[in-house]
Order: C-alpha cells, then structure tokens, then sequence
C-alpha cells in the first residue's frame, strides 16, 4: 500500500510576459487502488499539476512537496520519479524518430525496474498487452509515436502503463480525441493494470464520458491553481449538468480563464 | 530503395543488441568501454607504435619524390607518366576557397612515401609485434576468423601490409589485391580501367592521390558473381605528418555484386596527417556495388577524399559514408549514371564535434534516361562543430523519365553548433521528377522529458535521440559497425549533457 501525498504546491512557468504562477496550493492524498478524477475548466492548472509532478522542466516549483511514501518527488529528476513509481500519460506524447517502439520500451522496462526483463517473458508480457491494446504487431517496430494516430499515441502510453507497472500514474486527457470504441480499449486497458498492480490514479479530464469506464472513487474539481471541491462519483454528474461555472472568477469563462 | 529506409527486424536486432549492450546486463562491456574513455580522452584509437620507417622518411613533395616513388614499386612507364601528369595538375590548381578551412594546409609538411615492411605479411603472424598488437586491438584478425568478411585488406602508412580473400571467392576468379600489386600482375585490366572515372586532374586532392598514390585496393569481381559477405579495408596511419594516399579500384562486371568496407583510425598528434585517397569504382550492367565508410581519423587528420562510381545500364551503386572523425573532411561520393536504368544512392553522415569541420554530401549525374539516385545525408553539431551538406544533382537535356530524391536532417545538440545546407540542382530535362527535402532540428526539452519520464537517465535519453536520428545511416552497416557507430557517437555525446 502506497501513498502520494501532494502538499501545499505552489508553481509556476516562465512566459513571454515573465514567470507566471499557475498552482497555487494544491492539496492532495491519493492512496493505492484508488482513482481520483480531476475536473476542471480549460487554463485551471490541471497539466501543469501533471507535468510538475512529473518533473518537466518548463514548470519551476515555488513551495511545497509532492511526497510519493513520504519521498520528496519534486526534488528529483524526471527519470529519478519514474523509477520511485511515478508515471505520466502525456496529452501530447512527442516523437521519438529512429527509436523503435520495441527499444523503446525495453529500455524503459530495464531503467525503472533496475534490470533488464527475461527476454521470453518480457516479449510474451509485451504482445499479449498489444494485442488487448488492438495493436498491430507491426506497432512495435515503428519509431516512438512517429507518424501515431491520436488513438495510436493514447494506446501506446496506455500500454507503457501497462508494462511499466508504477505506482501511481496521472493520465492527462487521455481521453481527448478518442472515438468511441478507441475510449473503451484505452479504458479497459486503465483497469487492467489497475487490477494487476493495484496502483492509484489521478484522471484529469474535461468530460465525464471517460467516467463511465474507468469509474472513479473520488471526484475533484481543479479550479485557480488548487482543488477547491472534492465529493463522489456523484460530483461529476452534477459537474456535467452545470458546468464550470460556479467555480471561475468573476467575468471570467472556462475557455480563456488563466489560459 | 524505400523499403530500405522501413524498420525491419534485422535492424531491430542490431539496436537491440545494442541496447542490450548498454542496460545494465553487460556491466563488463560497460566497464571496459569507459575505461577506454578514460583512457584516451574521446578517441578510442589515438595509440602509436614504434616508428622506424616513419622517422626515416623525408617531408614535402616534388618531382624527384614522385620519380623515387614510381621506382622503388617497379612501375612501368606510363604509370610514371601517369603520376607526373597528376603531379603538374596538383601545382596547377589552385586550393579550394571553399569548404573546410585550408589555410593551415601546406603540403610539403606531410610524408608522402612512408614503406613499413619490405614484403607484405602472408599471416598476420608475421607482422611486427606491435603492428599486429594494433590489428588485434582494431579486431581485424578477429573479424576475420569468424568469417564476418570476405576477404581482408590492411594497410599502414604507404602500404598494404596484409591482404587476403576466401578461397571459393578467389577460385571463382574475384580478384582482391592491393592496387600495386594489381598494376603488376594484372596490368591489362589495371589499364583499361584506372583513372577512367577520375582523370588525373579532376581536382587538386585527386591529382595529389595522382601523383603520390599508395595502397589501396584493387577488386575485380567477374560476371554474375555475388560475394556475399563484405570484403573490409582497414585504413591506418601511424607516423605523424604522414600523408596517406591510397588507390581504390574496384570492377564490379555484369549482374555482379560486391559489398567493400573500409575504416580508419589514426594516433593523436599535435601536428596534422593528410589522408587523401582516390577510389573509383565502375559498375557494369546489372551489378551492384555498395561502398560503405566508417570514418574515425583522429581530430589531427584532413581527410579530402575522391569517390566516384560510372554506373551502367540498370547498375546500382550505394556509397554508406560514415565520417565521425577527423579534423576537415571534404568528401562527395559521386556517381556518374551513364546509361539507362542505372540507379544510385548515397547515404552519408557528418559528426561535427569541437573543432571539427565536415564538409560532406553527395553528387548525383544523370545522363541517360529513366536514371535515379537518392541522397540521404545527417549531420549532427555539438560543441562548436560544424557540418554541411554540399551536394549536386545534375540532369542532362534527354535524361527522360529520370528521378532524384534529397533530404538532408542536420541536429543541432546545442547553441553555438552551425550547420549549413548547400543543395545545387542543375536540370536541363522536363521530364524528370526532383524532390528535395531539408530540416535542421535541436534535441528538444520534451524528448528529452519523455524519454527521462520513462526512466532514462538524461545522458542516456540523449543518446537514444541522436542513436535515433542517425539509425537510418546505421542500420545499413553491418553489424560490428553499426555497433561500433553507435559506440563513436555515444563516446561523442560525451558531456554533451549537463
């Protein structure tokens, strides 16, 4: 049983017009086999929630901690926080050209688990996981995300959850721009290595349809930087009848606050 | 040619292998490369031997040297007339004010005849202790015990010093010899052949190589016969100040195929080597020859180097240009497409590291009709090193239903790295189909973020960038050197990071 604990957080990026603070007190207990859902509006903080956690280096941490079973993530380097259990399904996973998928995640396997998998093993683990993915087997051969469909890049990340095994993983929009039978494999995969590894899960998301596969135990709304209303699965249809709205700054709406 | 820039899983194997190599299986290959590292700074290949015949030998270049040359090999007489017509090019011409920079460049500082042994070696037992020590650390003897070649060819300073071919191959008639030893035991093909794809005053490096050549091999492959397994050349310079100026001819007859290698390494020296070699290549119709370099003179070298093949009817010539090393290199493997149907492809890679200069690319001539060439060039820069792709496709009024493909990908792995384009189209036909493709991209802060994301350290994310971006050149060598490759540019990459 594992705990992520994100305390007091405060960041920023730099932007053209300066450094500009976007968390402005996130407060977070996230546990071992539980999903929590983070819904906000457009420009709330909820990516650069992710990739601080995750250590990109665009987004500078001004206070607080991000302790993952009471070590400091925000004190390491990107690869250090893979290999303690952390795990980031990008929005927008980059390409990689000349690199095979296959390298790729092998490579990958051997950094964060600290040895190089048993071939056998790892090649039957690795089809097998493709083949729930709908991949091709020809997938594995072609470079990181090249030339990746939208669905195609979700599955890939999904899949390097799957083979990865972390502790906690924060998947960023993972559902955005999947049809409808692309959300149910990506979903299922989710809660596959949900059900292997018992890991815990922070969602963001805008919408609520990706709630009806990967069912959550716990809904936040993000909102100016910080989480400002947490309740139950019950918040998210609430949330989907309303809106935003309630939870923005006067005069402001979801599409340009905080952009 | 396309289906050979797809991933295939013979490559997948070699990259496998390697990334295998450097995970944590192999901590003993891993120790080893790094104490090579240590050892010798970036360059894995600056050890000298003892030097008799090096310190014995006399600097600079006249006619007397060229004459004295000519003699000590026994030479008829129009090779000598060959050499002093290439010696007289060379004072004619001026120096190139183009490319790398020459101004440090003076010829009579170089050794231009430098013989290490009076006989060439039959085993490799027979050579000088410390010669042989240099081939076991190069891994030849090895390379050639496992049968990964055909055939061996080394040569150190002037000359080669070992050469041989498996015996099916010679008893097939594929003749595989180094050039002198061509111009004396087969003076008819020699002759019909040598210099009629670079006359002796093609340019003023080419007319040197004219006048002082050495070495070198020469490679007769009859018709039909296909050598299945590359034939390698190894390139060795010992002395400082040594100007080596080996003589490549290969002859690849009808529906033929060969694959030749060569590598080069080099001692590191604080006074400049000159490497100025000369290689042609003539491809009949329907064979095939690929000509593939691993470059990795030490960053005392200038290496200005002649290629070209005349490709005939439905011929395919592949040049694979590795050029990693070096202090200046100015190299343009060229094919001449001479007749119809006749294909080429050149793939070349420049790595520019700190005070490197690499002025490489390709040319591509199309005279007959329905011709087609592909030139595919990378260039990484890092720590103020500078490369450039300079190349020309020319097609002539005629040359119908002719194509030609160009891209160049330079990386830029840090700020103050230059790299440079300089793609000149000369088309005299309508009918013909030219594209040209050009893209200078830098190791980005989110590749570098989603590789570490996964658990790689950020050496080894950057790494597995640049091992990427230049796997479409490595995956075309054979395996020791893709290996190998992967290796130089990794030891490259050293404290690139950070």
């Amino acid at each position: 049983m594992s705990t992520l604990e994100i305390k007091d957080l405060y960041a920023s990026v730099e932007t053209k017009e300066g450094r500009k603070q976007i968390l402005k007190g996130a407060n977070l207990v996230v546990n071992s086999n539980e999903t929590h859902a983070i819904m906000g509006p457009n420009g709330s903080g909820k990516s650069t929630l992710a990739y601080t956690l995750a250590g990109h280096p665009k987004y500078i941490v001004d206070s607080g901690q991000a302790l993952l079973d009471g070590k400091d993530l925000l004190t390491m380097t990107p690869d250090e926080r893979a290999r303690t259990g952390l795990f980031l399904a990008m929005q927008y996973p980059v390409e990689v050209p000349g690199v095979s998928m296959t390298n790729f995640l092998r490579t990958s396997k051997t950094e964060v688990d600290g040895k190089a998998p048993a071939l056998r093993q790892w090649s039957k683990e690795l089809n097998s996981a493709m083949k729930r993915l709908r991949m091709d087997a020809k997938f594995a051969s072609r470079s990181v995300n090249e030339g990746f469909s939208g669905g195609e890049k979700k599955r890939a990340e999904v899949l390097q959850l799957e083979l990865l095994k972390p502790k906690f993983a924060v998947l960023d929009e993972t559902d955005s721009g999947l049809d409808v039978d692309a959300l149910r494999i990506v979903s299922e995969g989710v809660n596959r290595a949900k059900e292997n590894t018992g890991l815990g899960l922070l969602l963001i998301t805008h919408y609520t349809r990706i709630l009806k596969y990967i069912k959550p135990d716990v809904v936040h709304v993000f909102a100016g930087g910080k989480f400002v209303k947490t309740g139950g699965p019950e918040l998210a249809d609430e949330l989907e009848a309303t809106g935003y709205d309630q939870y923005l700054p006067e005069g402001a709406n979801s599409e340009s606050a905080l952009a | 040619m396309v289906d050979q820039l797809t991933p295939d899983a013979a490559s997948d194997m070699e990259m496998s292998q390697y990334v295998t190599d450097r995970t944590r299986v192999n901590e003993d290959k891993i120790k080893r490369d790094d104490e090579i590292i240590e050892q010798f700074g970036e360059y894995g290949y600056g050890w000298h031997d003892s030097d008799a015949a090096g310190e014995a030998a006399k600097k600079g270049i006249d006619e007397d040297v060229v004459r004295a040359i000519s003699a000590d090999k026994g030479e008829p007489q129009w090779m000598l007339d060959f050499r002093l017509k290439g010696y007289r090019a060379f004072l004619d011409q001026p120096m190139p004010d183009w490319g790398v920079d020459l101004s440090e460049f003076h010829a009579e500082d170089f050794k231009y005849y430098v013989k290490p042994l009076n006989k060439q070696a039959a085993t490799w037992e027979d050579l000088p202790d410390d010669i042989r020590t240099t081939y076991d650390r190069l891994g030849i003897p090895e390379a050639e015990k496992k049968r990964l070649v055909s055939g061996v060819a080394a040569q150190y300073e002037s000359e080669v010093i070992y050469n041989s071919i498996r015996s099916d191959l010679k008893e097939q008639g594929v003749i595989f010899v180094d050039t002198d030893t061509a111009v004396r035991e087969y003076p008819e093909l020699v002759k019909k052949y040598f210099a009629t794809v670079i006359p002796a005053d093609d340019n003023k490096f080419a007319a040197l190589n004219t006048a002082a050549w050495s070495g070198g091999s020469f490679v007769y492959v009859p018709k039909g016969v296909h050598v299945d397994i590359p034939l390698q050349a190894y390139f060795r310079i010992n002395t400082p100040n040594m100007g080596q100026f080996e003589r490549t001819l290969i002859i690849a007859d009808e529906g033929s195929y060969v694959h030749y290698v060569e590598g080069c390494t080099a001692p590191i020296y604080a006074t400049d080597s000159l490497h100025a070699a000369n290689v042609e290549i003539v491809v009949e119709k329907h064979a095939r020859v690929r000509y593939t370099t691993v470059q990795n003179w030490s960053t005392n070298v200038y290496n200005l180097v002649t290629q070209r093949a005349y490709v005939r009817e439905g011929g395919t010539m592949e040049w694979i240009d590795g050029n990693i090393g070096s202090k200046a290199t100015m190299k343009y493997p060229s094919c001449i497409l001479a007749e119809p149907y006749a294909k080429a492809e050149t793939m070349s890679l420049g790595f520019a590291g700190e005070g490197q200069y690499q002025d490489t690319g390709a040319k591509m001539i199309h005279l007959a009709p329905h011709t087609s060439s592909t030139i595919v060039s990378k260039s990484i820069s890092r720590m103020g090193g500078r490369a450039a792709y300079r190349g020309l496709v020319k097609v002539i009024k005629g040359a119908k239903g002719s194509s030609s493909s160009v891209v160049c990908d330079a990386l830029l792995v840090d700020e103050y790295s230059r790299s440079d384009t300089y793609p000149h189209v000369d088309v005299r036909e309508d009918d013909v189909s030219m594209a040209h493709e050009a893209t200078v991209s830098k190791v980005s802060e989110d590749q570098l973020f989603y590789l570490m994301s996964r658990g790689l350290e950020e050496k080894e994310a950057m790494g597995m960038i640049v091992r990427g971006f230049v796997e479409p050149i490595s995956r075309e060598l054979p395996m020791e050197y893709a290996l190998e490759l992967n290796r130089l540019v990794e030891l490259q990459m050293e404290g690139s990071v950070g």
